[in-house]
């Protein structure tokens, strides 16, 4: 009756210890399993995140660049200046100088303006891109000339970054007691009652404001913020403050002297001060007031779509480019796709297992690896030293880029092709067919979606190459959109590459914008490559 | 099948439309290729003689030296009309060009560049020497007694008490740039001959000086941030503590956010450079094939536009776009001998 009594090696208890083992292990695995699986998990998150984090970086440095800032003001057409001898042929039409003509509109808006500094501020707030519109129009429709037509005049790119608001914040108040003019224009003095400037005047012991030595004033450097006067429907910007009267500077002459009532006159200050910002107080003061008629508006900037490469940001667009990339991937296309499916099918249907065979596997796939630097030199003195063909030409840009893509296609081919199932080959060659007729017209076509998917992506790596094409002068600015396929041209990645390395801000804004399409692009094709494989991959 | 056969068809034409355009045909369009320092300048040069009725130039950014060989490969309508240059020709590359049959080379010295040590706009504005930006930057410096030793300086503070203090941080072009080899000649190399030993070094041994101010330590003060100017002024404004080197104009446009350093007392400014009374200053070529005039339509008229008043004078778009120009008779010198087409001489190289 021993086994009655509990002993260490009784049966059960082995089994229960056997249990216990296992359910320590069972435990163990799964508590491996979820491991895994967070860390998984945790891995992609990472990834989208980082992913993310750059999408919204790109996509909202980018979203400025798709509006543009004009101005809506009343143009003279002076047919002493388009046409004085009253010909109306196109030449004369074209070498107008239409620019004095913007120049006149936006200085009506803003009358009174003396002096040459504060015209040039004032003329040169209008892109140079508003008088090549006005030629358009004009040569577009010549009996507009002797009229005077309302047309939206672009912005500079500083102005448009104004606009936007990357530039200063500004602070407002109204005056608290009456204040009294000296002058409309030129510098003026602002006489108020005792205590009208005390606080502004305590605002600049605060920050230090230098004491002039003659009259005690408080003396207004560009080192500090800003402040300036509206009155009388001018803008008057202050140079010295004593605790009753201001002296200054016309920005906007007023309409009238004399005194204005408290609370019809404010103080505005600008935080940032004037030495720090890339727009002038007179630029702010000229854009405010046109802002306060109602002129300026936001478009859709249609011309970044439609305009080739330039040097002023507001007028720079991708048609260049956008053209230029669809050249050179027309040609990497036509001459890759054939050469590379032929070649699949010839080493996975008809070629002999051999040393050879291997060798030239090797090779493609070795080929594949090779830094894309290589493949631009090698265009370089075959394509243009050799053959003599056109340097910066969507030709030999299509040329190397297919060279780059070549063995993604033959790998990607041999693979699709090597999925077909031998049955059909077998059932082709059972009924009669030759080894061509079978490959022809039975795997290829079933092949063709993997195919297709493989070549998409080999598309999307050549969209997205620079480097190979630095050496054959592709990394060029181009103005004129490419009309054939051996004149010069620029593809979008290297256009964002030129972008970036300017100076201008505005730049910066195009530069992501310009990533923005090419991603846009790159989404497009491989989702096609994706919707491809769904739609007609079939499965044995 | 019938996919394939259009597909090969397109191949063949492919083929054949390379076969045909082998050929060189005559060429109305300017090319230009070269240094991108100067790219920018020359290509609102270009746009504006494009807008003005001519064909617009292309203009490749290559670097200077890429583009001094491509310029010197050659006279003929396939080979390129000028090149950008961020420093003047070396003897060897106008030799190289004379053994091409590129005899004829009309130079035109466009402008100056200020190279600018810079941070984000701090409350006190900071002087520097070039010896002070050597002692923080070069691999080696001479210690108390003029011996060469790795170099010790950890903080600003330590070089000079007047500097902040805070540890070293430079942010710089890599080696492949042509802005690193100015930053070489203009601040290293000067700021080493402020050492008496060093500069008794130069006249013993010049490949060993010029191996000392060659030679940026690698110990992390000094970070190699790369070609682009845009990425160390972005880097900067993350990081008060950090200096940056780039050009004038990268510090011009960025003005709301940054502050150059004073090298020896000068600011970095548009006049001073001008002026040369910033040291930190090179000056900008480029150089054209004469024997291009007359075969290319338009390139002398090219010129032209680019020595112009409305381009390079002080208020020219050119300055518009950070070009510092140089003081006017050497300006009004430069653009008589452009428009004559005087022919640049050998002898005057280095």
């Amino acid at each position: 009756m021993t086994d009655t009594l509990a002993s260490p090696n009784s049966a059960p208890q082995r089994r229960q210890l056997k249990a216990d083992a296992a359910a320590a292990l069972l435990k163990r695995r799964y508590a491996s399993e979820r491991l895994f699986k967070v860390l998984g998990l945790g891995a992609l998150l990472l990834t989208a995140s980082f992913l993310v984090i750059l999408l919204t970086n790109i996509v909202t440095k980018s979203i400025p660049a798709f509006s543009e800032h004009v101005v809506n003001l009343d143009v003279v057409i002076d047919p002493k200046v388009v046409d004085p001898e009253g010909k109306r042929d196109s030449a004369t039409l074209l070498a107008a100088d239409y620019a004095s003509l913007t120049r006149a509109a936006i200085m009506s808006a803003i009358p009174g303006i003396e002096g040459r500094n504060p015209r040039r501020a004032l003329t040169s707030l209008l892109s140079s891109g508003a008088a090549d519109d006005l030629r358009e129009r004009v040569v577009a429709d010549p009996s507009i000339i002797g009229t005077t037509i309302k047309m939206p005049l672009l912005f500079s790119d500083d102005v448009d970054l104004y606009l936007k608001g990357s530039s200063s914040v500004t602070s407002q108040e109204n005056g608290s007691s009456d204040l009294t003019a000296s002058d409309v224009k030129g510098d003026i003095t602002l006489t108020g009652a005792e205590g009208t400037f005390a606080k502004l005047v305590a605002q600049l012991e605060s920050e230090n404001a230098e004491v002039s030595p003659e009259t005690g004033a408080r003396l207004l450097t560009p080192l500090l913020p800003s402040r300036l006067i509206e009155i009388n429907g001018g803008l008057v910007k202050l140079a010295s403050v004593t605790p009753t009267t201001a002296t200054g500077t016309t920005l906007i002459p007023l309409t009238s002297s004399g005194v204005a009532k408290a609370g019809s006159w404010q103080l505005d200050t600008y935080a940032q001060p004037e030495s720090r910002r890339k727009s002038s107080d007179q630029d702010i003061a000229f854009i405010e007031t046109l802002r306060d008629k109602g002129a300026i508006e936001r478009n859709f900037n249609w011309r970044f779509f439609t305009s080739g490469d330039s040097r002023e940001a507001e007028l720079a667009g991708i048609r260049g480019a956008l053209v230029g990339t669809a050249w050179t991937l027309l040609v990497t296309l036509i001459i890759c796709l054939p050469i590379g499916v032929l070649a699949a099918i010839y080493l996975e249907e008809f070629a002999p297992k051999n040393k050879l065979t291997d060798i030239i596997e090797v090779n493609i796939n070795n080929l594949a690896a090779v830094p894309s630097i290589v493949f631009g030199l090698l265009g370089l003195s075959v394509f243009l030293n050799f053959f003599g063909l056109p340097r910066s030409a969507p030709l030999v840009g299509g040329l190397v880029l297919a060279l780059l893509v070549l063995p993604t296609i033959i790998i990607a081919s041999r693979a699709a092709i090597k999925a077909v199932p031998p049955s059909i080959r077998e059932a082709a060659i059972g009924l009669g067919a030759s080894h061509q007729q079978a490959v022809f017209h039975h795997v290829l076509p079933l092949a063709m979606p993997g195919i297709m998917t493989g070549t998409i992506i080999g598309m999307a790596h050549a969209l997205g190459e620079t480097a190979p094409l630095l050496m054959i002068g592709m990394i060029a600015f181009i103005v004129d959109v490419p009309d054939t396929m051996t004149d010069a041209a620029t593809v979008l990645p290297v256009q964002i590459f030129l972008w970036s390395d300017l100076p201008e801000a505005a730049f910066q804004q195009r530069t992501a914008a310009a990533i923005v399409v090419l991603l846009g692009f790159l989404f497009l094709m491989n989702g096609a490559a994706i919707w491809l494989r769904n739609k007609f991959e079939r499965r044995w | 099948m019938s996919i394939l056969k259009q597909a090969s068809t397109a191949a063949l034409v492919a083929a054949s439309v390379i076969a045909f355009s082998g050929a060189a045909v005559a060429r109305d369009q300017i090319r230009i290729v070269g240094s991108s320092t100067v790219y920018p300048f020359t290509t609102a040069v270009a746009e504006q003689f494009g807008k003005a009725g001519g064909k617009t130039p292309i203009v490749e950014s290559t670097g200077t030296g890429g583009g001094m060989k491509i310029f010197c490969e050659g006279v003929g309508v396939d080979k390129a009309d000028a090149t950008n240059a961020s420093r003047r020709m070396k003897k060897s590359e106008y030799e190289m060009c004379a053994k091409n049959g590129v005899t004829d080379i009309v130079e035109l010295k466009v402008g100056i560049d200020g190279l600018t040590v810079a941070r984000l706009k701090g409350a006190e504005p900071i002087k520097m020497s070039r010896k002070q930006i050597f002692q923080a930057l070069a691999e080696q410096v001479p210690d108390k007694d003029g011996k060469l030793i790795a170099n010790p300086y950890k903080m600003w503070s330590e070089i000079d008490a007047s500097l902040p203090a805070v540890k070293i941080e430079v942010l710089g072009p890599p080696p492949t740039s042509g802005t690193r080899d100015s930053f070489h000649e203009l601040f290293m190399e000067k700021g080493a001959e402020g050492f008496d030993t060093l500069k008794a070094l130069k006249d013993s041994d010049a490949k060993a000086f010029e191996k000392v101010w060659k030679s940026i330590r690698k110990d992390g003060a000094f970070v190699e941030a790369g070609e682009n100017d845009n990425v160390i002024v972005q880097k900067l404004e993350g990081n008060k503590d950090a200096f940056g080197i780039f050009g004038y104009s990268f510090l011009e446009e960025n003005t709301a956010k940054l502050e150059g350093v004073q090298v020896e007392g000068v600011e970095p400014n548009y006049d001073n450079i001008s002026s040369g009374k910033y040291k930190g200053a090179r000056e900008l070529y480029v150089y054209v094939k004469k024997q291009h005039v007359g075969v290319i339509p338009g390139l002398d008229k090219f010129v032209a536009e680019y020595v112009s008043e409305k381009a390079l004078g002080e208020d020219g778009y050119l300055s518009k776009k950070g070009l510092v120009s140089l003081p006017k008779e050497a300006t009004d010198k430069m653009r008589d001998g452009a428009i004559a087409m005087a022919v640049l001489k050998g002898d005057e190289l280095k």
